[in-house]
């Protein structure tokens, strides 16, 4: 009795350990999107909620109906289809502009004097005590016809009629890079200074001139913080919803919009929520492949010296 | 190398270094840490800019060049190999920035794995490496460039005790094989006798005394550098006879003085030290003939080494002494034990004489 206690409590421990996170994924990941993927395989009626159930249980016969009317729209009328690339087309410019923007000010604070440092960090952490939302409203009031910024310009005599900022794509992409950038910032400075310093000193000592050594040692030294940083960006800004309604204009067409005038202007919850699982799929397959990518990178490297360290004419013969 | 001086914010590393360093020769520069001796090969490097001073290499003067200009290559103390890059592209880096042909860069790869047999290696990335097979990399990739000048900081720090004496005498090989001026940095004295055909002993940002291994441990010219070069015995006296070939000197350490037979450039009166190495110690059992340069004691401590038995012998005077026996002849009489009466004897021209 002992003995089998003992060899069922051994795994248990283990297990135990990963039952909170995995409950934990279960709950608040797998389970609303279940919900939401069956909301968006179900049908339009009016009432309490708002649409219809998939099995119903009629003359002891059960009827499972999967509607597909969502996914049919979704992929017959062209608005969905430019959405999402419009989305992740400003996704990924916000992205590489946060990164033109974010690599150099997490280079310069990782270099600083540690006294510094802290007060660049703090710099960089500040806009997150005051609301996203307020936040984006202050870009309303600076880049308006009559806003902060023009009214400048104009006073400076620069230019002679207000520039057409609010209310347009550029005005969104102000808005996206500005409320990400902290998130590129903050993981490359992580992996930046942890960099090591000597690298460095041995790239100098071997001839590299400093531009040079950043090429060949600093830059693929912090590209799992450029990656981290990169995905902290393009993920939550292909869905962002609060930015291009409050910055775009009109014909400014986001995921994160569709939704929500799918959901509320036309409590289509069906459709929205088929909009929903398109854009987690558009999002997750990418993501899924590149993590499979960097694993099998990872193990290769791995396998390659085992099996080197058996053999070690293997280099010899490659 | 000519009245280096570096100073960080308030404190001074390196006060007033001057040396001359032979072409084709491996030189030591031996210190505990924060001797400066690390600050100075730094310099040399060019990672440090003297306060004052100047660096010359072959006649050039090369204190204000950036390290990339400086024909000078250094074999850093953790190796510092590019994780991102196999050994190969580690090895070929430096031939990289001078722009030099594909396949040139191929051969001169091969070459310097061959020089350090490690060319079955080339595609491994340094993490697949075991610590020694490293350190050969890292040795590679700062000769590929035939440097005038190679820099080794602290080259055996990073391996284990069992493989470095083998490791010091076949990089002395490689080394000697390559023909290259070397400068190595260490805190262990053996490692700097085993491989430097001459070494300096730092202290406090200043070379206490610099030679060839074997002058600076026979002729040691300080109490510092006796000490730190091996182990040693240190009397304190007073000289009574001063002669031009000899000197007497009374320790209260010692019962009987202590006969030197040299002259020293103290004068009668004045206290000096006296160094006598553990391995110029003999160990008896009955009195030897005469009346100088011999004491009584008790074992208080034996350690085997090995080759050697180390025995430590408490004096009437409270000092210990250590005196190293060969381990040979302790097989032949029958060895002293722990609290056995010994007689220690040493010959006068065991002692050295030193005034600081």
């Amino acid at each position: 009795m002992r003995a089998w206690l003992r060899g069922w409590h051994l795994p248990a421990g283990r297990t135990l350990a990963i039952v909170p996170p995995f409950v934990w994924l279960v709950l608040v990941l797998l389970l609303p999107f279940v919900l939401v993927f069956k909301i968006s395989l179900a049908d339009l009626r009016f009432g309490i909620p708002p649409y219809t159930d998939l099995a119903v249980l009629k003359d002891e016969t059960l009827t499972l109906v999967l509607n597909l009317r969502g996914y049919a729209l979704l992929f017959s009328d062209s608005l969905y289809l430019s959405t999402y690339l419009n989305s992740v087309r400003m996704a990924l410019v916000t992205t590489v502009i946060c990164a033109l923007i974010g690599y150099p000010m997490a280079y310069v604070i990782a270099r600083a004097h540690p006294r510094v440092r802290n007060m660049l960090l703090l710099a960089v952490i500040l806009p997150f005590w005051t609301s996203l939302l307020l936040r984006v409203y202050a870009w309303v009031g600076l880049l308006r016809n009559d806003g902060l910024i023009n009214k400048a310009l104009l006073a400076l005599g620069l230019i002679s009629e207000p520039l057409e900022m609010y209310r347009t794509d550029f005005a969104v992409y102000v808005g996206l890079v500005y409320a990400y950038l902290p998130f590129f910032i903050l993981p490359l400075y992580a992996s930046l200074v942890r960099l090591d310093m000597r690298l460095l000193e041995a790239a100098y000592d071997l001839g590299a001139r400093p531009w040079r050594a950043f090429l060949g040692i600093t830059l693929p030294q912090s590209m799992p913080g450029v990656t981290a940083g990169a995905m902290l960006v393009f993920i939550p800004a292909v869905g962002e919803y609060v930015i291009p309604e409050m910055l775009g204009g009109a014909d400014t067409l986001m995921m994160g919009r569709v939704m929500w005038t799918e959901f509320f202007n036309n409590a289509d919850w069906p459709m929205a929520a088929a909009v929903t699982c398109v854009m987690v799929l558009l999002l997750l397959v990418p993501l899924v492949l590149f993590q499979y990518a960097q694993m099998r990178q990872l193990d290769r490297g791995g396998r390659g010296g085992r099996g080197g360290v058996r053999r070690p004419g293997a280099g010899r013969r490659a | 190398m000519d009245g280096l001086v570096k100073t960080f914010d308030d404190t001074v590393a390196v006060r007033g270094v001057s040396l001359d360093v032979r072409r084709h020769e491996l030189f030591a520069l031996l210190g505990s840490s924060g001797s400066g001796k690390s600050t100075l090969l730094r310099m040399l490097a060019g990672f440090e800019e003297p306060s004052s001073g100047r660096i010359w290499l072959d006649g050039e003067d090369i204190t204000a060049l950036p390290p990339y200009r400086r024909p000078v290559n250094m074999m850093f103390q953790s190796y510092a190999l590019f994780p991102h890059m196999s050994v190969e592209a580690n090895i070929a880096f430096g031939l990289r920035q001078e722009g030099v042909a594909r396949r040139e860069i191929r051969e001169r790869v091969m070459e310097a794995l061959a020089l350090v047999q490690m060319a079955d290696y080339a595609r491994r990335r340094p993490h697949q490496l075991s610590g020694g097979q490293q350190q050969r990399v890292a040795l590679a990739r700062s000769l590929v460039k035939r440097p005038k000048l190679l820099l080794l900081d602290e080259p055996m720090s990073a391996l284990d005790k069992q493989i470095r004496q083998k490791t010091q005498i076949e990089l002395v090989r490689i080394l000697e094989q390559v023909g290259v001026t070397c400068i190595m940095v260490t805190h262990d004295q053996e490692e700097a006798m085993t491989m430097a055909g001459r070494l300096a002993v730092m202290s406090d940002g200043r070379i206490v005394q610099h030679g060839t291994p074997y002058e600076v441990y026979a002729v040691p010219n300080s109490r510092f550098v006796a000490g730190f070069l091996g182990t040693t015995n240190l009397f304190t006296g007073v000289i009574t006879v001063d002669e031009a070939d000899h000197v007497r000197i009374e320790s209260p350490a010692l019962a009987r003085p202590l006969h030197v037979n040299h002259g020293v450039s103290e004068a009668l009166g004045m206290q000096v030290h006296v160094s006598i190495r553990p391995e110029d110690i003999e160990v008896l059992r009955t009195p030897p003939e005469g009346e100088v340069n011999w004491a009584q004691g008790v074992v208080s401590h034996v350690a085997w080494l090995g080759g050697t038995a180390s025995y430590q012998v408490r004096l009437a005077s409270g000092q210990a002494v250590i005196a190293s026996v060969p381990a040979r002849s302790l097989a032949h009489a029958e060895a002293p034990g722990m609290q056995d009466e010994v007689f220690l004897s040493w010959s006068s021209d065991a002692a050295t004489v030193l005034s600081s």
